[in-house]
């Protein structure tokens, strides 16, 4: 029985690393300009954490097996070095692990969250709410228009609450439902929750961040490879969560001038 | 073989109605019994949850006999509803947490044990003992009270965010009176925890017998203990939190809900409140709730070990300081739940490093128990099996805290399936596992029976393959993104995961019915099993030392002497290959815990 569990322990170790060594259930390809430093990241861990794994079932694997019903005249002994040994390991290994895992990664974090957009990067508003995201771009004017809580209407379109007739700024903002932007330009991402929680996740940006009712928060990434990728909600946030979702399409510049003299075209 | 002493002063003698005896008894063992039948009965219904659960993600339009039943709603022909499916996971998820993973290893074995393990009579204040598993009693029934209502449970997960918990009806269905219930549910649950770890801490400080030093403790004392500390003050900021989102209901408050919110077009009448203020709290009570789970485990597996290994582990000292540091630790990585919650992204960097450093007693207490089977004689049985199980997936489970201790990794696995692989096997399977060896070990201490050896056998196999075959999955699924609490993936993205959850439920159906060998094995058992002697596994600590099952007062009215610590295995005495804790007998030992 110890031997069968040895032998079964070592063998679902095994078949556990294999998809991680075949890479079968990765991550799809980073198309953002500071996913590399996350995936570089990953790896390490990965490799720490795989490497632990391992060990961890091979020990406890091969201690069962020889140290298992021996029978009553069997001499009991004592690991070499005993627990003070095996303290001194795990504070040294598992210490220097710990260390470099936290220094390297603050510079991943960092690039994200601990520096601040570009001057001239593109600012485009998100809202979040019951189940849909909606995108606003602040048109030819550059400015925002002032968000009235007490003025969303989903009927009439007025999905952020403006109010064109007294507020300059709000009449050419563009509203969509999708999210366009051009390549290779930093985009500075304003966070705003209309009711409940929710987030904003795209897997191939290597972005994702909660919106926060009452807080309104920012992100800002660069994305570098054309295409259409999906935006869902990975925040709990009621019934429709799992239909939560919209589609970020990376273009280029040309494109994107055409799709916004189109969307202005339409408000 | 009892080396009893001084006659002990009854505090209170032994009821005699049936009332007094079984249903509303002081005495911790049957108190012990009932927050363990109480946790089987939760267990068997978060279980079959997660059945309903699986089986509608793997087959969306499934339809699930006699679910319509339950809720002719929620799901009209036996298919679910998204909104019914998010019902039952945070049923699923409250149950499970609080009502099996918090009751079982900590205060059904506690309440049993930990007065016998000291050399107490029972817990110094009977009646808080009695109170604490009957608010907890009342407290799952008012959450299974939710079923029943007109709209259902909550849909808002375990971990019930704001503002989400806290506007009401217009949230969703179960979000008024299903939250309300929930919120009351779970502070009677704190105040049933907060008397029942008052009695564990004063137990063990002020209830130990002559000879009994701390460090004689046995390691599953230790354990109990220490959870009690945690308990303590963890429970005590959940308990107030719950009343804040009940008067945000009820009262007019806005504790959770800020202004300018909009739901259904219209502007809700809140103002003042803060999203992240919940987060905070529940996080300070909902990581150490983790270490309360897991905690116990650790103690009772080390326990069950070094009666199997007929050794001491190789350091008890280091086990139980690397538990206390586990437990104070707990207290600064909360936040490693929140990196990406909007809170200031420079306190997600101060959350991480605690969180990273809390691997360190973690391994330690891997490698004390690893390296302890050097050299030992390990007897094979359905305690060890589970003991064993539980190292492995407490390894398993434990490595993918790596990643997501670290903000920047975070970024991609948070809200994932990835998170739920971790937290299944850590805290789940773990402790699961931690639960089924000390049922094992200690069953027959507690009906006077064994346990067939066969069954139990089996029942390890097929939960340990079982419990890898569901859970393992899990972690790839969330590096490929696969977004957690959907009740279905419509996604273009998800397509090409949906057989990986066929497989997990496939899996699940079979583990869980794993599960029903087991509570066969229980039941046959307590009514037919072979009569239990007083000492089957050749234990020193106190509970094996008196009679099977143990009298009312414990040890027949005198007070034990305590002599030596509980590790006294591998030598030569006049019992066999041990030394109990009350014997006298002095014999060349490889250590002494004074």
């Amino acid at each position: 029985m110890a031997k069968f569990f040895a032998v079964t322990i070592i063998i679902i170790a095994i078949l556990s690393a294999i998809p991680i060594l075949r890479h079968t259930w990765d991550a799809p390809e980073d198309i953002s300009t500071h996913g590399a430093l996350i995936d570089e990241q990953m790896s390490e861990t990965m490799a720490e954490a795989g490497i632990a794994f391992l060990a961890a079932q091979f020990v406890l694997a091969i201690f069962v097996w020889m140290f298992s019903n021996r029978g009553p005249d069997a001499k009991i002994t004592k690991f070499p070095g005993g627990a003070k040994g095996l303290v001194i390991a795990a504070f040294l290994v598992v210490g220097i692990e710990v260390l470099a895992l936290g220094v390297f990664g603050v510079k991943a974090w960092a690039t994200v969250y601990l520096t601040p957009p570009a001057a001239d990067a593109m600012p485009i508003q998100v809202q979040a709410g019951q189940f849909a995201f909606y995108f606003r771009y602040p048109g030819p004017d550059g400015k925002f228009g002032a968000i009235h809580p007490e003025l969303v209407n989903e009927g009439s379109q007025n999905y952020f609450g403006l109010d064109p007739e007294h507020d300059p700024a709000s009449r050419d903002d563009v509203v969509a439902a999708e999210m366009a932007i051009p390549i290779n330009k930093e985009i500075h991402l304003l966070m705003h929750a209309k009711d409940v929680g929710h987030s904003f996740f795209v897997r191939e940006l290597r972005v994702q961040q909660d919106f926060v009712p009452g807080v309104d928060v920012t992100l800002h990434f660069t994305a570098t490879k054309v295409g259409k990728y999906e935006i869902v909600c990975t925040q709990l946030c009621g019934l429709g969560h799992y239909n939560m979702k919209a589609y970020l399409e990376v273009m280029s510049q040309q494109d994107f001038d055409d799709w916004m003299k189109k969307e202005v075209a339409l408000q | 073989m009892h080396d009893i002493s001084a006659p002990a002063v009854h505090h209170h003698a032994p009821p005699t109605s049936f009332i007094r005896k079984h249903v509303f008894s002081l005495d911790h063992k049957v108190i012990g019994k009932q927050y363990y039948a109480l946790a089987l009965v939760a267990a068997l219904c978060g279980m079959v949850l997660s059945w309903m659960m699986r089986i509608h993600l793997a087959w969306t339009n499934a339809a699930i006999p006699g679910l319509q039943l339950l809720s002719p709603n929620g799901a009209p022909g036996g298919v679910m509803t998204p909104e019914y499916y998010l019902q039952l996971m945070t049923m699923h998820g409250t149950i499970m947490v609080f009502f099996v993973l918090t009751t079982a290893p900590f205060a059904a074995f506690g309440n049993f044990f930990l007065p016998i393990q000291v050399g107490a009579e029972d817990m110094p204040f009977p009646r808080f003992n009695m109170m604490s598993f009957w608010v907890t009693f009342t407290a799952f029934v008012v959450l299974m009270a939710s079923f029943f209502v007109s709209d259902g449970p909550t849909l808002g997960g375990w971990t019930q965010y704001a503002p989400l918990n806290a506007v009401g009806a217009v949230g969703g269905p179960g979000q008024a009176m299903g939250v309300i219930l929930w919120m009351t549910s779970i502070a009677l649950f704190c105040i049933g925890q907060l008397l029942g770890s008052l009695n564990f801490i004063t137990t063990t400080l002020d209830l130990r017998v002559k000879g009994m030093s701390l460090m004689r403790l046995p390691l599953s004392a230790w354990a109990w203990f220490i959870t009690s500390c945690m308990g303590l003050t963890a429970f005590s900021v959940l308990m107030p939190a719950c009343i804040l989102v009940i008067l945000d209901h009820v009262a007019g408050t806005s504790f959770f809900v800020p202004s300018g919110l909009v739901m259904n077009d219209q502007l809700l009448p809140h103002s003042g409140g803060s999203t992240l203020l919940w987060q905070h709290l529940f996080w300070f009570f909902g990581h150490p709730e983790v270490y309360i789970a897991i905690v116990p485990g650790i103690g009772i597996v080390s326990h069950i070990l070094i009666t199997n290994m007929r050794r001491p582990m190789l350091s008890q000292r280091v086990l139980i300081y690397s538990m206390g540091a586990l437990a104070i630790l707990s207290y600064m990585v909360y936040g490693h739940h929140m990196f990406v919650s909007g809170m200031n992204p420079i306190s997600s960097l101060a959350f991480s490093f605690p969180t990273l450093v809390i691997t360190i007693p973690a391994t330690i207490i891997v490698l004390i128990q690893v390296f302890s089977l050097y050299g030992s004689n390990l007897r094979i049985n359905s305690a060890s099996l589970f003991a064993l199980g539980f190292i492995s997936m407490f390894v398993s489970g434990g490595v993918s805290g790596f990643f997501l201790a670290q903000p920047s990794i975070d970024i991609m696995l948070h809200g994932t399936y990835f998170v739920v692989g971790h937290f299944h096997m850590v805290m789940g399977v773990a402790a699961m596992f931690g639960i089924f060896a000390g049922t094992y070990f200690w069953f027959p201490k507690m009906a006077g029976r064994m346990m067939n050896e066969t069954l139990g056998k089996i029942h390890f196999w097929l939960s340990f393959v079982g419990a890898y075959c569901i859970f393992m999955p899990f972690h790839y699924l969330g590096m490929a993104g696969n977004v957690r609490r959907y009740s279905t993936f419509v996604d273009d993205y998800l397509q090409p995961l949906i057989p990986v959850h066929r497989w997990i439920t496939v899996a699940a159906l079979i583990t869980g019915a794993a599960q029903l060998v087991f509570v066969y094995n229980l039941i046959h058992s307590r009514f037919w099993g072979k009569p239990a002697p007083d000492n089957p596994w050749e234990g020193t600590s106190l509970e094996w030392s008196t009679a099977t099952p143990p009298p009312f007062d414990n040890f027949g009215g005198k007070h034990p002497v305590v002599y030596h610590d509980p590790f006294q295995y591998g030598v030569k005495s006049s019992a066999g290959d041990y030394v109990m804790q009350t014997s006298p007998e002095q014999v060349a030992t490889e250590h002494e815990e004074k």
